[in-house]
């Protein structure tokens, strides 16, 4: 097993709250030497998996606590979103993500949804844990050449 | 981690300029701002994206609620002078197909058509 940092936070699951755990992922990453573009992108997946647990926690009830954690490792980060509510329709939310056609009518459109498939997009490997709550397990790797710059951009390396 | 939003009013034009970050917290301001104006029949609404250094999905939802209210009050929306990072957002998604959003090429006086 590798050496690992780790750090954890709770906040309330509230929206107000996002800003304050992007400005923390900021931080660390800059602090594990990620580029601009990296810590960019890290900052959108975070804010994704909180307000997905946010909006769920709303659902239920509003006193919900989000826990984050952080593994800090030599070549990666390490990132765990985990909403502590019940647990929400996986299939609904993985069901129709991905990338909009030209031709789609405007009509059809979803306005929310797309959370997970920019999660997807932006990190180098995600995996999602729905047996207690909802729990998004990210990472993204300090050099990109590691992984491959293929499309598909989620990553089964160990 | 907050967002400004300022409406200016041009004949049959607003523009809706931007300051800050676009996130779950500031987005239904946003959207109460933004859609109003979208009902306006013939309007032009023309968003300012050059300050907002942040955005995220709930953004993007915002912007496909506008853009489905302009197509039902035959109004325009158009988004311009996107940064690079909030561009790449509408790409990734393929939503730049679908919005009419122009950006200034660095360098040049000319707006280009993404």
């Amino acid at each position: 097993m590798d050496k690992f940092d780790f750090i954890e936070m709770k906040v309330p699951a509230k929206a107000e709250y996002v800003g304050v755990v992007r400005l923390s992922i900021s931080g660390i990453a800059n602090r594990m030497g990620f580029t601009y573009e990296d810590i960019e992108d890290l900052k959108v997946a975070i804010s994704e998996a909180i307000t997905n647990a946010v909006d769920h926690a709303y659902s239920e009830e509003d006193n919900g606590e989000i826990t984050v954690g952080f593994g800090v490792y030599e070549n990666r980060l390490e990132v765990m979103v985990a909403d502590h509510g019940g647990s929400f329709n996986l299939n609904q939310i993985k069901g129709g993500i991905g990338p909009y056609k030209n031709s789609e009518p405007v009509e059809n459109l979803r306005e929310g949804g797309f959370g997970l498939f920019l999660i997807d997009a932006l990190m180098d490997k995600v995996e999602i844990n729905n047996n207690y709550g909802v729990i998004v397990l990210m990472t993204k790797y300090l050099n990109e050449a590691e992984v491959g710059l293929d499309d598909d951009q989620i990553s089964t390396r160990q | 981690m907050n967002l400004k939003v300022d409406v200016a009013e041009e004949n049959e034009k607003s523009i809706v300029s931007l300051i800050g970050e676009i996130d779950a917290y500031t987005a239904p301001q946003l959207k109460e701002s933004l859609l109003p104006l979208t009902r306006i029949d013939n309007q032009l609404v023309e968003v300012d994206l050059e300050d907002v250094n942040y955005m995220d999905s709930t953004g993007l939802g915002v912007f496909i609620s506008a853009l489905k209210s302009t197509k039902e009050n035959n109004s325009h929306l158009k988004l311009v002078n996107l940064q690079n990072r909030v561009l790449r957002l509408f790409k990734i998604t393929g939503l730049d197909e679908i919005i009419d959003i122009t950006t200034a090429i660095r360098g040049g006086n000319q707006n280009g058509q993404i």
